[in-house]
């Protein structure tokens, strides 16, 4: 009995520390955020301090943060419903025809370096004159969105039983028909994965966009980052900014964390 | 539309089509263009005409120091970080592998560094690292150890990033391992503490093969985003201090995007691909014959 309880307490206390370890970030980030620039760079670090909010007005007021936030979310939203619209078609017939050199070609996408397509995309937009044009910036991040689509969405069709839309292609439905009408609706779960889970990384991606990206599209990843680069001794407002691009990406995990949970480890565990 | 005979009879090749052309647009073609670019001595700043340069281009890079440094760091980063992020991200699910009181909460929580800007994550360990007012050095200092020169030296500026890459992307295979372990049967458990197996002999003989597929196949996904790691070094250290942290993925950006010299570049891209794309073949390949 007193085995169990010291075993349990240990337990505790070794989950606390893995917590620990996962939020010290985090709650860094936010208490310096909050912090004065006499707190931040004060010697031995202040746990205790005088709450401000003025980095975080002058990373909105002075920075311009709102436009670039508005530009992410445009991006990441247009890049996953253009990837939702080519994907879902290509999820369902590589799920129900067994398409799997397809999806190896779609997933090709997810695994090869960014970089390599990066280079040639810079030489081609600059000549087609779409360098910092959300058109240039929303096809590359469909690219991130796509793959994520596909293999979430194709596991997902695997595991509806063909029954369903079979029952009503014996009764004279076409089978895009039985696609549109059947199916779609009963795949609420895998679009909310699929969805969620590709924005986010549209959301957080930074390469594609410093590239592609300039004053009128810039996402914000690359506003954090040039403001590092400008303000370099600013680190209230630094992690301000911080704070600001990670929040929509953790609240949309929590609202979502049983989805976001299964389309990350789906791929592994059906492997 | 939805009742066209002829969709219906070509579904399986009209329905994945957009994608198709799709990726073969943005992604086939590219690679093939970085491809023929690598043959050439292209240089954009230079105002030359592009000219071919035949397999000249590959002699000059494959041979330069700085090439043969950045391949090997990339090999270093990535062998180092997805081996402690595997031991401590399958030692973390085996202790999370139980009912608890807060057990959504952890998992929650192990969520948080996966969702988070990898650029906004290297600003923050940036300063945490910082030498002088960074907290890093105050926790050294306060248990009087020697305080460390972090990202800002050359000796301890990859160990460094390999940290933020493993507080990072550890919680994945936790998360992995964890939902492989759900899905084991507890027959096999129970039959070998019926045996009178202790614990240790249970987790090294029953429960770790049986979960090895899942811990494997985390690993690859791993192995193959760290190879190509970006964002947390061009962010923290640019690849500097000179050119201590400078992968592969670093060279060819800065190969692309500060010297513009396109056929150099695309030759250390080219190397780039064919690394990534070997190693994620070889891996599979290994990982089909190991399994029955």
């Amino acid at each position: 009995m007193k085995n169990r309880l010291l075993s349990n307490i240990l337990f505790y206390l070794l989950v606390i520390v893995m917590a620990l370890v996962v939020l010290f970030p985090f709650l860094w980030m936010l208490s310096s955020s909050f912090k004065t620039q006499v707190d931040i760079i004060s010697w031995p670090p202040k746990i205790l301090f005088e709450p401000t909010l003025r980095n975080y007005a002058r990373v909105f007021e002075e920075q311009d943060f709102l436009k670039y936030f508005i530009n992410s979310t445009i991006v990441g939203g247009l890049a996953v419903v253009f990837s939702l619209l080519l994907g879902l078609p290509a999820a369902y017939t590589i799920s129900r025809y067994a398409q799997k050199k397809l999806a190896v070609f779609i997933l090709l996408a997810r695994l090869m370096p960014g970089i390599s397509f990066l280079m040639p995309w810079y030489v081609i937009f600059s000549r087609l004159n779409l360098m910092d044009s959300y058109v240039a910036l929303v096809l590359s991040h469909m690219l991130i969105a796509l793959p994520i689509v596909v293999w979430i969405m194709a596991s997902y069709f695997n595991s509806i039983p063909t029954e369903m839309e079979e029952s009503a292609m014996v009764d004279g439905a076409t089978r895009q028909y039985a696609f549109l009408k059947i199916i779609l609706p009963l795949s609420g779960p895998g679009i909310i994965t699929a969805t969620t889970l590709s924005f986010i990384f549209s959301w957080n991606n930074f390469m594609f966009s410093q590239v592609l990206s300039m004053e009128k599209t810039k996402t914000l990843p690359i506003a954090v980052y040039n403001f590092v680069s400008y303000a370099e001794v600013d680190w209230g407002g630094v992690m301000a900014a911080a704070v600001a691009i990670m929040a929509p990406a953790i609240i949309l995990t929590m609202i979502f964390q049983k989805y976001v949970v299964k389309g990350l480890t789906m791929g592994a565990i059906k492997g | 539309m939805f009742h066209s005979n002829f969709l219906e009879r070509h579904l399986r090749i009209l329905f994945p089509l957009p994608a198709l052309i799709f990726i073969a647009l943005l992604m086939i073609f590219p690679v093939l263009y970085t491809l023929g670019l690598s043959f050439t001595n292209w240089n954009l700043t230079s105002g030359m005409p592009l000219s071919f340069a035949g397999l000249r281009g590959y002699a000059r890079v494959l041979t330069e120091p700085r090439f043969l440094d950045a391949v090997w760091r990339t090999f270093y980063f990535t062998v180092f970080a997805v081996a402690a992020e595997t031991f401590l991200g399958v030692a973390a699910a085996l202790v999370l592998n139980r009912a608890f009181v807060g057990k959504s909460l952890a998992k929650l929580l192990l969520l948080l560094p996966l969702v988070a800007t990898p650029v906004a994550v290297g600003i923050v360990f940036n300063l945490f690292y910082d030498p002088t007012i960074g907290l890093a050095n105050f926790v050294l200092k306060s248990l009087g150890l020697p305080q460390g020169h972090w990202v800002s030296h050359a000796d301890s500026v990859l160990p460094s990033l390999i940290i933020v890459d493993v507080w990072q992307w550890t919680p994945m295979i936790t998360l992995i391992v964890l939902a492989g372990l759900a899905g084991l049967s507890d027959e096999p458990v129970e039959a070998a503490r019926v045996d009178g197996a202790s614990e240790w002999q249970i987790l090294r003989h029953v429960t770790i093969p049986m979960v090895m597929p899942v811990i494997l196949t985390a690993m690859i996904l791993r192995l193959i985003d760290a190879l190509k790691t970006f964002d947390i070094i061009f962010a923290m250290t640019g690849g500097g201090p000179g050119y201590a942290s400078e992968t592969l993925n670093i060279l060819g950006f800065k190969y692309s995007f500060e010297y513009f010299r396109m056929g150099q570049a695309s030759v250390i891209l080219v190397a780039l691909f064919l690394i990534v794309f070997l190693c994620s073949l070889g891996i599979m390949k290994l990982r089909a014959s190991s399994e029955i």
